[in-house]
């Protein structure tokens, strides 16, 4: 490790700091109907949606209005999607002919996109046209993003809340969210990237001569639009299949400092917003620090690891840490830190490859999506699966201060406990039975590359990735049926599995009446909570995993110390 | 006679582990086996079905003769272990409410009773009695059933009920009418109308309660049994998922060592000890005397957020007394002593003997006047007094009842007291207005006496976030005097039953929980609408019924206590639930290397503990798992220790203990045993 490649990380999380209490500030008057300085322009707009829709802002649902319209726009979001894929080659801006996509790989698309994913069993320059990026892939990089903000902003009102019935109005939520937030931070960073010489063009590829002789094919196309909302979202589907490894989507230094950044912005601001919502700053804080304790957790482990290299190589004579799979020009330190910030939020994007880290520093990436994404996490899906630990730690830790368990005023009581395990479950239901079912059917194993410890790594990746709705990928696993249907299903129950216990509990506690606190109250912002909080995560989160990845990562780790390989 | 059975009564006398109780305990703990049984509590009922499981396969390794018979046998016996551990824990709680109940029951033997029928007095036996019959009791008889004294009054022996050997008067009218069966009448007849039909009576209640046979789950015991049976299908699915991918890694397991991961796994200790922990809360309670009708009511006693406590009684001991006599201008001080004595000496009341205590120390005449008539005070008149035999009237008093009174006489009382009288009344005393007659001979100042230690009572209270409402028929000036002398955080002043249902309704309103005592009928729908209401044995019917405690010592100060007890309840069930799931690390890293050893040698580097072999680590693991329960009990029943702080010192404190105490625990422990095991050959 070096000296240069900590200071890479503080300065990211420096200006992360820095950004959270203004964009968490903005975040709660675009959500409370506040005015904001972007309101002159975007008003008029937002109420021209409205009025063509047919939306009465004013009106309110309860949370099972609230979920029903979260389930219904997904629906057709969905019909529309599998539709487009499955037509493209008869669509206009297909400048490559880029043929139609086969049934359940375009219902495995079409469920990653709609589910915030970005899982990629295709390569987007060989099997996706202009058109489908734009008006299909983009299009949901947009709404799955703010869908998932309007979910979080609702939840979080559900705890602000008391005896309310309702939750807010999802199409105002998802309108503000991507009228104020996701259009136009994705407009200022995309003319960013086209800056740092990200294409934006509808031209085909270009082959060209190289220097040295050989023939190269160049892929276009409308990158630098979609490069900005694929980490503003956390999205993390690539333009191409290199994703944000190849120079096009991330040609500079600036502009992986800036793709870090978009993807954790949003999360960190939301954050904010939800001590500012609840009226209890401290307490968005006390989130926001056990979330950056796991974030330095993380890298310090991923970066060391990858850093130390693998002895094996070492025995060689070739000294000095991890570069298979990494980009020169980003370096151990850069790369250790996007896989963190990537899987720390659902994001997926990744600008080196997670199958090339030590064993070690894959774990890393494995045990955050693992966690349910919680470390700042996906665009609000980060804040709405902490709240869930943040009721379960509330709920174990509370009764010892001797009242039963209280989150902010409310009691916990059995139906939000109900909710928040039902929530906490799906994560091993759908990352463990899945894996254990690919580890010993030929469907399963037929399409993975590599045996041994680090073949099972890159199943349990798989399902952990797509159940986390985080989308990156351990590769080695190609597609087939079985893949294509299984992740699909855990894509969608990772997605909709959690938003519908979250959006009951919040309808369950918005109804409640909130005690006043005193001094015998239990409160989620001191330092022992936030002690108690990552205590929980870990050992209810991480715990679940531990026999799996022992076989994965940590047995593989321990063979290569020893000198085995597969 | 009355003492030994006041010995039963009180079980507090009674240690943890009473052998009686442990010998019925550990019957019971097999009879609780029953699946049936067993299904009420999830988180045991997979440890069963493990054990059951596991013992299929030592049956069949007898069978077969397989090599590894030794430690399937150990697993399925550890695993039975764990089950009768927390069977046992649910029973020693329980026995202790039996052997109660059954001391109990000794005193309801059936008795006869003297019914009114027709004008005529019938004998009947108390079992026949109905709601509405009046039946007539007499010196000696024992009371045949819960009942309202409708006429006369009488001393009686409540000892069977109160465990309190000093008789208590009943008599009709009035707060103190209310009787209760199987008590005894040691003086006078009294006639009492039954209220209770036989089956229904209080101390049928009584005994239905503490057996625990009415007993159900509090809210927050589902809340947490949920939250436990969630925990437990994440660890099953965990530990199923592991046999394909040990499959996968070439190293199958054999099932009877993933139930063991399993059991180790499951939240055990809490799931084990949960029942326990409960019963055990009812049960403190019961030994501070009082009666909790559910325990979803001492659940709520640890919530409360304000405690309304009747002044009298609570904070102050119930009598005041007099200390000071203040003349009027032009009055002599003998002169004023002399009237004062005169006019208390038929006064029974702790107030009136204080005056004649106070009077007599200022060298007046003793004698008694002859022929005097006494006039005894009345809610009406405000006064009480003395008639002399030449005329004279001597009156003490309220000072405007005084006042009108002199008036009425003819006299023009001087204003000169009015100062005298405020100032007392502002210091939290009593005024008493003294005349003669037509002229106003000076103030008695009657001091309430607070009780010792309150004040740091009500501060611990504070510290707690619990704030106490002192509640008084005092007018507002000596109600803040006093409520500022014992440091209550507010009072209520010139309370009437509206006043105080208001007060409640208001307190609820804002979200908080209300915890009172009460005694009297008029105070029955507040104690109804409170969310925590005790309400005095030595109160009416109609307040007992409608609070969810009974104190059977009729001490209104109990309700602090009470209020703790519910916070140690649920602090216990925190501290065992964070115990158990912090424990789940060390038995991670003492099963899993154990069963990859085969497969992956290279896992030993978990083996941090260094357990001596696969089979012994695994072994260990379970052991410690089933000990504990056990080790754990007496905590279970006793309660965490508990001290009044804020809330995030008791969190810190407790986290300290038990959540880091519980991450270190079980690694020492398992190295024990697996260190014993090795040392006596047993894997």
């Amino acid at each position: 490790m070096t000296i240069t490649g900590w200071l890479q990380a503080l300065v990211f999380f420096a200006i992360v700091l820095a950004l959270t209490k203004p964009l968490g500030l903005y975040f709660a008057r675009v959500f409370e109907g506040e005015r904001t300085w972007l309101s002159p322009v975007v008003e008029p707009l937002e109420r021209l949606i409205y009025r063509i829709c047919g939306i009465d802002p004013a009106h309110e649902m309860p949370w099972y209005a609230y979920a029903l319209a979260v389930l219904a726009f997904s629906l057709v979001g969905f019909v529309y999607l599998y539709v487009l894929l499955r037509t493209q080659r008869w669509l206009p801006l297909n400048p490559q002919h880029i043929g139609n996509m086969e049934p359940s790989l375009a219902w495995n698309t079409a469920i990653s996109f709609l589910t915030n994913t970005n899982w990629q069993f295709y390569s987007g320059e060989t099997a996706m046209s202009y058109l489908s990026q734009m008006a299909g892939l983009a299009w949901h990089n947009f709404v799955s993003a703010a869908a998932g903000v309007a979910i979080a902003v609702a939840v979080v009102r559900g705890i602000a809340r008391t005896s309310s019935a309702t939750l807010g109005n999802f199409w105002v939520d998802l309108t503000r969210a991507l009228l104020y937030i996701f259009v136009p931070i994705s407009i200022v960073a995309g003319l960013a990237l086209c800056a740092q010489g990200v294409p934006q063009n509808f031209n085909a590829y270009t082959t060209v001569r190289t220097v040295e002789g050989g023939l190269q094919t160049i892929t276009g196309g409308p990158m630098a639009s979609q490069e900005a909302i694929k980490e503003l979202g956390t999205n993390g589907g690539g333009f191409v299949n290199a994703n944000s490894a190849s120079p096009n989507e991330n040609p500079t230094p600036f502009s992986n400092l800036l793709e870090l950044l978009l993807i954790f912005i949003v999360a960190a601001g939301l954050v904010y917003m939800y001590g500012v919502m609840v009226r209890n700053r401290r307490a968005g804080w006390a989130m926001f620090a056990a979330m950056s304790l796991l974030f330095f957790g993380g890298f310090t482990v991923a970066y060391w690891a990858e850093a130390a290299g693998n002895p094996l190589i070492h025995h060689l004579g070739a000294l000095g840490g991890n570069l298979e799979g990494k980009e020169v020009r980003f370096g151990i330190a850069a790369s250790a830190l996007f896989a963190t910030v990537t899987t720390d939020t659902s994001c997926g994007a990744v600008n080196a490859m997670h199958d090339s880290f030590t064993a070690l520093g894959g774990l890393v990436p494995l045990v955050n999506m693992q966690l349910g994404e919680i470390v700042f996490g996906g665009a609000g899906s980060g804040l709405y699966g902490m709240i869930m630990f943040v009721v379960l730690t509330v709920f174990i830790a509370g009764l010892m201060v001797g009242r039963t368990p209280e989150f902010m005023g409310k009691k916990i009581e059995r139906r939000e406990v109900q909710f928040a395990i039902l929530a906490v479950l799906v994560t091993p239901v759908l990352v463990l039975i899945p894996t254990a079912i690919a580890a010993v059917t030929p469907a399963g194993l037929a399409t993975l590359n590599n045996a041994g410890p680090h073949g099972f790594s890159e199943i349990l990746y798989a399902f952990s990735s797509t159940n986390a709705n985080n989308g990156s990928a351990f590769a080695g696993l190609g597609p087939n049926l079985f893949y294509n249907v299984a992740t699909g299903i855990t894509m969608l129950f990772g997605r909709f599995a959690v938003i519908v216990p979250a959006l009951a509990l919040a309808g369950s506690l918005a109804g409640k009446r909130a005690i006043p606190e005193g001094p015998g109250t239990f409160t989620t912002d001191s330092g022992i909570f936030v002690a108690l909080l990552m205590g929980t995560i870990v050992i209810v989160g991480a715990l679940t995993f531990l026999p799996a990845d022992a076989l994965g990562p940590i047995v593989e780790h321990l063979l290569v110390a020893q000198g085995s390989t597969f | 006679m009355l003492s030994q059975r006041r010995l039963e009564r009180r079980p507090h006398e009674r240690p943890l582990f009473d052998r009686s109780i442990v010998a019925r305990a550990a019957a019971d703990a097999f009879r609780k086996l029953d699946p049936r049984w067993m299904m009420r509590n999830p988180v045991m009922f997979i440890v069963e079905a493990g054990a059951a499981v596991t013992t299929c396969y030592v049956v069949r390794d007898l069978a077969t003769h397989a090599a590894n018979g030794g430690f399937d046998f150990a697993i399925a016996a550890w695993l039975w272990f764990t089950v009768l551990f927390a069977n046992f824990a649910e029973a020693v709680a329980e026995g202790r409410g039996k052997a109660q109940a059954e001391s109990l029951r000794r005193t309801k033997s059936d008795t006869f009773a003297k019914r009114w029928t027709n004008g005529t007095i019938e004998i009947v036996t108390s079992t026949q009695l109905r709601k509405g019959d009046v039946v007539r009791v007499e010196i000696g008889d024992v009371i045949p059933g819960d009942g309202e004294v409708v006429r006369g009054a009488a001393m009686v022996d409540e000892s069977a009920i109160t465990g309190e050997s000093a008789p208590v008067v009943r008599e009709a009218g009035g707060d103190r009418s209310a009787v209760t069966g199987g008590t005894r009448v040691l003086s006078d007849t009294i006639e009492v109308k039954i209220t209770a039909n036989p089956g229904e009576t209080f101390l049928d209640r009584m005994i239905a309660l503490v057996e625990g046979a009415q007993r159900q789950k509090t809210p927050n015991e589902i809340a947490l049994s949920i939250l436990l049976a969630g925990l437990t299908i994440v660890f099953v699915i965990a530990v199923a998922t592991l046999l394909p991918y040990s499959i996968y890694a070439g190293s199958r397991q054999t099932i009877t060592v993933l139930i063991a991961l399993l059991i180790c796994l499951i939240p055990t200790t809490i799931g084990g000890l949960l029942s326990a922990i409960g019963i055990a809360g009812m049960d403190r309670v019961m030994q501070r005397n009082v009666l909790a009708m559910s325990g979803r009511a001492v659940e709520a006693a640890g919530d409360v957020d304000t405690l309304l406590l009747d002044k009298t009684g609570t904070i102050t001991l119930g009598n005041r007394h007099a200390t000071e006599i203040i003349t009027a201008d032009g009055v002599e001080a003998r002169d004023a002593a002399r009237a004062a004595y005169l006019s208390s000496l038929s006064d029974e009341t702790p107030e009136g003997r204080s005056i004649v205590l106070l009077a007599r120390g200022a060298d007046i005449e003793l004698d008694e006047p002859a022929g005097a008539a006494f006039v005894p005070f009345s809610a009406y008149t405000r006064m009480s007094g003395l008639d002399l035999h030449d005329g004279t009237m001597i009156r003490k008093g309220s000072p405007d009842a005084v006042l009108a009174w002199v008036r009425e006489h003819g006299g023009e009382p001087s204003p000169e007291l009015a100062g005298h009288v405020e100032r007392i009344a502002r210091a939290g005393g009593t005024p008493l207005l003294l005349a003669r007659n037509t002229c106003v001979l000076g103030v008695i100042y009657l001091k309430d006496i607070l009780k010792p230690n309150m004040r740091e009572r009500f501060d611990r209270l504070r510290s707690m976030g619990i704030r106490t409402v002192m509640i008084t028929g005092d007018n507002p000036l000596t109600a803040a005097a006093i409520a500022q002398e014992a440091g209550v955080d507010d009072f209520l002043a010139e309370a009437t039953p509206e006043a105080k249902m208001n007060l409640i309704k208001r307190e609820q309103g804002a979200g908080r929980l209300v915890a009172m005592t009460g005694d009297g009928t008029n105070d029955a729908p507040a104690l109804a609408q409170a969310d925590v209401g005790v309400a005095m044995n030595s109160g009416t019917q109609a307040a007992k019924e409608a609070a969810n405690m009974v104190d059977l010592d009729s001490d209104p100060t109990k309700l602090i206590e009470v209020v703790e007890i519910g916070k140690q309840l649920l602090m216990t069930r925190g501290a065992l639930t964070t115990f158990s799931i912090a424990n789940d690390v060390a038995k991670y890293f003492a099963i899993l290397p154990a069963m990859f050893a085969v497969a992956y040698p290279s896992m030993e580097v978990l083996n941090v503990m260094r357990l001596a072999t696969p089979q012994s680590a695994i072994l260990s693991a379970v052991i410690f798992n089933a000990l504990v329960i056990v080790a754990l009990i007496p905590l279970a029943l006793r309660g965490v220790k508990y001290e009044p702080k804020g809330a995030n010192a008791v969190l810190r404190e407790n986290a300290l203990i038990y959540g880091l105490g519980g991450l270190i625990v079980p690694f020492l422990g398992i190295k024990l045993i697996d260190m014993l095991l090795s040392v006596l050959h047993l894997t």
